[in-house]
């Protein structure tokens, strides 16, 4: 009988060994997930000014993109990155911000009812249809309009964009809002303040990180989207001097040449890939420089 | 003065959210009237035809295959990581680094994980270009929305539970499987879900990695295209916005039903509390 209670446990704290390890190594593949991420693409992506003798400064700030000529410049798409992006921020922000500000402090129960699932359906419609609806919709509009010859434009990328992280920036900031504390309202409200200047002057600048941190995932959601903006983009290689100019940024470049590129010129894609990296690295730092100021 | 000053800020609040409303049913709208005259069986349970007038039952068969594969492999990988952050691990530099890299991997966006599933999956592990690639980078995309909703879920079940167990002479083990998990269920099952809403609106990535063989795939070896890559391609190449919209209403209508089913299960989960 004591044999067998030994076997039993001796079984017993082998699988409770066992799943202990099991765990902790499903836990860590996101770890070998990331680093297989960055080091693949990483790899190809420096080849050719390791190997091959390419100038990685001349690449970075070179104009000319010519693949069968081996010209590898990607400033253009650089530029037309952040200009995408900045232009989206400075529409989707205060709308978004605004949008969230409404459904925390002052909308009716049954409008925050019907807002807040339409928001997170705007969130989940698959990217590309905001492609769609952008080519079929916003690029005529403009064509028509500012009469255009060609409406697939950098202003289009900025309003498809736009609207593409409003979602993302409403849920995060809203968050933020309805995390002050309510002491920090009626504190305002009871000195006489009014409602409006006490949302403006005291819960916004309380909610202030978290606000921070809608944009800057904004941001990512906007730099690193790509289907959605090839259909209304353009896609000419070069850099924008006005907001009607056809465009093509770090994103649609690999997208567009990816299935018929080989050797240098894919290497050049996954190196294109590094740049849009870089700039998602730099956003994360920023994240977490601010998440762990709000953390205080 | 001030008077003036906040009705018109209260003024801008509103025309925010009016704005954001109109936007949505502006692109619903669009989507629906473009697209529902394409709609009906033969629509959906067609085969692909290149002539035009063909059904997107191919793109289906794909989408499904992908969610599949992609749940079966991301689901354990993911609850289990989850349970060893929350009921396992000592806080401490390793805990530090995975919780890194699992924050890390869902800002990466969809284009860099196509070019890594292109050169991995596709080139390195020799799968081609076919539904296995995409659906295995498709595992790491959704991996942690998995670990993140099963955390949350795990610190939602009480305290004494554990202790209860334990109590009664349970292993860690026991307690983890009869009564920790089955109560984080609902929390889990609505990560599934989410994740579900994010293979299916994913396209960049599939692009990438599965191809866009227009044909029924005969394996999962086999190139294919899914639903939003099939809109993408109609429209890139065709301007072919009617039919774009109409693949557009069935993914719209699948994600209206999996976000209802997850708040359904969430508020579930808040009553049971």
């Amino acid at each position: 009988m004591s044999g067998f209670m030994e076997k039993s446990n001796r079984r017993k704290y082998f699988l409770e060994k066992l799943s202990g390890k099991l765990f902790l190594i499903c836990a860590f593949i996101s770890v070998i997930s990331l680093a297989l991420i960055i080091s693949f693409v990483f790899f190809k992506g420096f080849r050719p000014f390791v190997a091959e003798g390419y100038n990685f400064i001349q690449f970075l700030l070179g104009y000319d993109w010519v693949p069968g000529e081996g010209h590898f410049g990607v400033f253009p798409m650089i530029v037309t990155s952040l200009y995408a992006t900045i232009g989206a921020l400075i529409i989707g922000v205060p709308i978004g911000l605004f949008t969230a500000v409404f459904l925390a402090e002052i909308a009716p129960k049954p409008i925050v009812k019907i807002l807040s699932p339409a928001v997170q359906l705007l969130a989940g419609i698959p990217s590309v249809l905001f492609g769609v609806f952008g080519l079929a919709v916003i690029v005529p509009f403009l064509q028509n309009y500012l009469g255009l010859a060609k409406g697939q434009s950098l202003i289009a990328v900025i309003i498809v964009l736009a609207i593409m992280m409003l979602p993302t920036i409403v849920t995060v900031s809203e968050t933020a809002i309805r995390s002050v504390p309510q002491s920090y309202r009626e504190g305002s409200l009871a000195l006489g303040v009014s409602e409006m200047r006490t949302i403006f002057k005291v819960v916004i600048p309380a909610a202030k990180s978290g606000i921070m941190a809608a944009i800057v995932l904004g941001m990512g959601r906007a730099i690193g989207e790509t289907m959605a903006v090839i259909l209304v983009a353009g896609n000419s290689l070069m850099i924008p001097t006005s907001l009607t100019d056809s465009v093509r940024p770090l994103t649609t470049n690999i997208a567009l040449e990816m299935g018929y590129a080989a050797g240098i010129h894919q290497e050049m894609l996954f190196a294109t890939g590094i740049v849009l990296f870089s700039f998602i690295l730099i956003l994360n730092f920023i994240l977490a420089k601010i998440s762990a100021k709000g953390g205080q | 003065m001030n008077k003036v000053k906040d009705h018109l800020l209260q003024g801008i609040l509103w025309i925010s959210a009016i704005l954001t409303i109109v936007i949505l049913v502006t692109i619903i709208g669009f989507i629906f009237l473009k697209g529902y005259k394409l709609m009906n069986i033969s629509f959906i349970f067609g085969d692909y035809s290149p002539t035009g007038g063909g059904g997107i039952w191919p793109m289906i068969i794909t989408t499904i295959y992908t969610i599949m594969i992609s749940l079966v492999i991301a689901t354990p990988i993911g609850v289990f990581a989850a349970v060893y952050l929350q009921e396992y691990a000592k806080q401490g530099r390793l805990v530090r680094m995975i919780r890194f890299a699992t924050e890390s991997l869902t800002g990466i966006p969809s284009i860099i994980y196509g070019l890594f599933g292109a050169v991995f999956f596709v080139a390195t592990l020799n799968f081609g270009m076919s539904i296995i690639s995409a659906s295995l980078t498709l595992t790491i995309i959704i991996l942690p929305v998995v670990i993140r909703t099963t955390e949350e879920a795990l610190k939602t079940v009480p305290q004494s539970y554990r202790e209860g167990s334990l109590a009664l002479g349970t292993t860690k083990l026991q307690t983890l499987l009869k009564v920790i998990l089955p109560s984080a269920v609902p929390g889990i099952l609505s990560g599934i879900i989410l994740s579900m809403g994010r293979i299916i609106g994913e396209s960049a990535a599939i692009f990438l990695t599965a191809g866009t063989v227009a044909a029924l795939p005969e394996g999962i070896f086999s190139s294919a295209r899914t639903l939003t890559v099939h809109s993408y391609l109609v429209t890139q190449e065709a301007g072919d916005i009617e039919l774009a919209s109409a693949i557009g209403i069935v993914l719209i209508v699948i994600i209206f039903v999996l976000n209802l089913t997850a708040t359904y299960i969430s508020n579930k989960l808040n009553k049971a509390d």
